[in-house]
């Protein structure tokens, strides 16, 4: 079992290298340079203003050479200044050690896709697990259009809907942010509940969209696994519908779902470019965004091998709880 | 151009309004008083605020607010003293002599003295400094500290626009710089300066506070803390100044005109509007054999129905545009050839360049060719497409075929703007306050990369943009930009569409707004929110 662990987190290297390759070629074949904030269409800049700046940045060299001293910087774990007017190196943008933790974006971005995944597991799992043992009921037709419209709407649109409906209407909830502007002058139960109140709205919002697909999976599953053979045995045993389901369907069903876990963390991440956008909370997802926008690439290429790394170990995850739920993998 | 145009424009703006206007006796019974905090929505985050280093518009406003420059603008937009309590200008325009203050402190409490002008200007000319402000700087021949007061820069030629250049991008604390590289600094985020206000919190991502500087030379800033918010989406910017969260933010035509037309806006907010100093214009490429005619250029011009254009796409929020400058600025000329809507003017200017429609099909043709060319933009500016989309059908009225093609902006300037393969453009310029438009019209000024891309070639404007920009005699300077407006307009090599306004709304609790030429934001340390209003309670 090590050695397979051990093999896994190894196949991780060059997955991870190809990863950081081609993002680097993507990025660099969109139009536009990290120069061109400063010098697009500025009648104060001659072209040889332009050279110098390019020259700077080390933009003059030829691409491959570039990826490599980049390369050559992040085995260090060094990932570089940003382009950005600042200078500041990426690691601090990302994970700054003079704010305080709850401060440092990628803490913020993880932390609340992490609240959004576990809300999405609590609600969606039982939703697909009653939707499979009352199959074709009221309650599965409802639950079933209920998910896809959380699926298929906007969720910017959504996000502004609510944001209408509990910040201005009912003045329940802030509008953005992640914490009021008199946060300091709070106890520290009141910058709890200041937290919370900001939080309720975006956790809420990208678990939302993410309800559709967990549940039909489980429900799948479920159905499939109902189904089965042993499961008439366990009825025939005489157990009670309890004890079938939840004790023994449940835990093959759930192989589905781990796999799911691990394949979500990049869509987490997309989503959270948007939904930290909308609500104006100060994670990674939206300094990816603003890093895209001004062709700042050390940080775009840092916040991706970031975002690489969490999906390549939300896959090991995966397969370690594999290994733990299903005893035939764990004995090859 | 979107964001650029934005930008070059709040720039400009943010570079010289960085202190208060004295307030005038009528606002007295106002009661200025002291306290609350301002809060201002903002799209992007501020990233430097050291001013030479900045590149982006939300940099320069906080930047501004924390130091000063030499000189800045009027509200009339005429360059009056800040930093600098006079100045002397030689007879033949060559050098500046700067008497500056005796009285400013730096707020770590150290004296401000000339050699903190010298040290900034050696560091915005020196290699190594990231700045896309050194142009100006460069034509510099000597620059001299003659005592702890004076400051004097000599120019190789005379040029008019350097006086303004000497605002807030060139005046840093020598004594906390010196021999530093300036953006590993601290002060690129921690900026100690001598302006208004005094940075006191920069959270990143979510906003920076300001304090007010209490030693301020021209009087403490009434309103106790400015925050500067940062909202990257405007729909919710928009919520946030419904629920109170901000008091400030830029309006959109559609807000402005039908979002904020309720009560609720009506009784809790103040609306303000004013011309930005930028155009939208239709740009020809003057090398098409077409468009070389100056008689097809004018007909097109007359096919146009431009107040259309300011109703439809603005909202009404713009004013047609005549020339390259702003209406109500000293350089502007109001009586120059204006194009008012006019088909039959069009139809026949068109015959005699030899178009006409001699297959009957509705479109006109000559020499067997018909009349049909693409007007190019950039992506994502919906104002632009829109126009594109009226003139397309007014065109269509002459018997004009015009195609539209919206490109993604990189592409756009470097494969088509730069290579010269357009035949129209549609596109704006933010203008400098100064109205030196020397890179944009004169004829040497038409190389790759250079601004003068539709290849405008008259020897009258190059005379004249050189006289206007060698010398300091306001009335030769204003003939010389009238003389171009005249001839641009007769000449057609633009033709220039609007000027859009700004839309920003405050709160109404903000007292002693003064609304001018250049804004509202000129006199932020003279607005004040009288006691009973106080919203922000805080220790003084």
């Amino acid at each position: 079992m090590i050695t397979y662990l051990a093999k896994r987190f190894f196949e991780m290297i060059p997955t991870l290298f190809g990863i950081t390759l081609v993002s680097f070629l993507i990025l660099q074949l969109a139009p536009g340079k990290p120069t061109d904030v400063l010098t697009e269409m500025n009648p104060k800049i001659t072209p040889e203003a332009r050279e110098r700046l390019e020259k700077l940045y080390g933009l003059d060299k030829p691409m491959m050479v570039q990826y490599g001293m980049w390369l050559k910087r992040v085995v260090k774990l060094d990932f570089g200044n940003s382009f950005s007017t600042d200078r500041r190196p990426v690691l601090e943008k990302i994970w700054d050690t003079k704010q305080a933790l709850i401060d440092r974006r990628l803490f913020i971005t993880f932390f609340i896709n992490l609240l959004s995944m576990i809300l999405i597991f609590i609600v969606a799992i039982p939703i697909g697990i009653s939707s499979a043992t009352h199959q074709h009921s009221l309650f599965d037709k409802i639950t079933t259009v209920f998910v896809f419209i959380g699926f298929a709407m906007p969720t910017f649109w959504f996000a502004l809907l609510l944001m209408m409906l509990f910040g201005i209407h009912l003045d329940w909830l802030p509008i953005s942010g992640f914490k009021s502007m008199n946060y300091e002058s709070l106890t520290l139960s009141g910058q709890i509940w200041d937290r919370t109140r900001h939080l309720i709205l975006p956790v809420f919002i990208s678990a939302f969209g993410g309800l559709a697909g967990v549940s039909r999976y489980m429900r799948g599953s479920m159905l499939e696994v109902i189904r089965q053979d042993y499961i008439t045995t366990a009825r025939a045993k005489g157990l009670s519908e309890t004890a079938v389901i939840y004790k023994h369907a449940l835990r093959n069903a759930l192989l589905t779902i781990i796999t799911l876990l691990g394949l979500s963390v990049p869509g987490l991440i997309g989503g959270s470019v948007i939904f930290e956008n909308i609500f104006g909370i100060p994670g990674m997802g939206q300094l990816f965004y603003m890093g895209v926008m001004t062709r700042d690439y050390p940080l775009v290429m840092g916040i991706l091998t970031i975002g690489a790394m969490l999906t390549l170990l939300g896959n090991l995850l995966a397969d370690i709880g594999y290994m733990i739920a299903d005893p035939r993998i764990r004995a090859k | 151009m979107k964001h650029l145009h934005l930008m070059l424009l709040s720039l400009t703006i943010a570079l010289f309004i960085t202190s208060p206007q004295p307030v005038l006796s009528s606002e007295i019974s106002d009661q200025p008083a002291y306290g609350d905090a301002l809060i201002t929505g903002s799209i992007g985050e501020p990233s430097v605020l050291i001013p030479m280093l900045a590149g982006d518009s939300a940099s320069h406003d906080v930047a501004g607010l924390v130091f000063n420059g030499l000189v800045k603008y009027d509200t009339d937009l005429s360059i009056i003293g800040d930093l600098a309590e006079s100045w002397d200008i030689s007879q033949d325009g060559l050098v500046i002599t700067f008497h500056l203050r005796k009285d400013v402190k730096w707020t770590d409490g150290v004296e401000f003295t000339a050699e903190d002008v010298m040290f900034g200007y050696k560091t915005i000319i020196n290699e190594k400094t990231p700045t896309p402000y050194k142009e100006d700087y460069l034509q510099v021949k000597k620059a001299e500290v003659l005592d702890r007061y004076t400051f004097r820069v000599t120019y190789e030629k005379p040029f008019a626009p350097a006086l303004s250049s000497w605002g807030n991008l060139v005046v840093l604390p020598k004594h906390l710089l010196e021999g530093k590289d300036i953006t590993k600094s601290d002060l690129v985020r921690n900026p100690i300066g001598m302006g208004p206000y005094i940075l006191k919190k920069w959270t990143s991502g979510q906003d920076v506070t300001l304090g007010p500087n209490k030693n301020y030379f021209e009087g403490r800033p009434y309103i106790n803390e400015y925050v500067y918010k940062i909202i990257p989406d405007p729909a919710t910017m928009f919520l946030e100044l419904q629920a109170g969260g901000i008091d400030m933010m830029g309006l959109t035509p559609i807000q402005y005109t039908k979002q904020t037309n309720t009560t609720f806006f009506k009784e809790n907010f103040q609306k303000f509007r004013y011309p930005v100093f930028s155009y939208t214009y239709m740009g020809f490429n003057l090398k098409h054999p077409w468009f070389k005619d100056m008689r097809v250029r004018q007909a097109i011009a007359y096919a146009i129905d431009k107040d259309e254009l300011v109703d439809v796409v603005l909202f009404g929020l713009g004013s047609p545009a005549t020339g390259p400058y702003v209406p109500n600025t000293w350089a502007y000329n109001p009586n120059v050839k204006k194009y008012d809507y006019d088909l039959t003017r069009a139809k026949q200017l068109l015959k005699e360049a030899g178009w006409e429609d001699t297959d009957g099909d509705g479109w006109l043709e000559k020499g067997g060719k018909k009349f049909e060319f693409s007007v190019l933009s950039n992506m994502g500016n919906r104002s632009r497409e829109q126009t594109a989309t009226i003139i397309q059908y007014r065109l269509k009225k002459i018997g004009i075929k015009m195609n539209i093609r919206v490109l993604e902006w990189s592409t756009f300037i470097n494969e088509f703007i730069d290579k010269r393969r357009f035949e129209t453009v549609i596109l704006g310029w933010s203008i400098g306050i100064d109205p030196d438009q020397y890179d944009i019209w004169h004829s040497s000024k038409t190389r790759e990369k250079e601004f003068n891309f539709v290849s405008f070639n008259n020897k009258e404007v190059d005379a004249l943009l050189e006289t206007g920009r060698r010398t300091f005699d306001m009335e030769k300077r204003k003939k010389a930009y009238y003389r171009i407006q005249e001839i641009l307009a007769d000449e057609v090599p633009y033709i220039f569409l609007y000027v859009p306004d700004a839309t920003p709304i405050v709160s109404s609790r903000f007292k002693g707004i003064k609304p001018a030429t250049i804004g509202i934001s000129y006199n932020l340390p003279k607005w004040h929110v009288p006691k009973n209003l106080q919203k922000h309670m805080m220790e003084q």
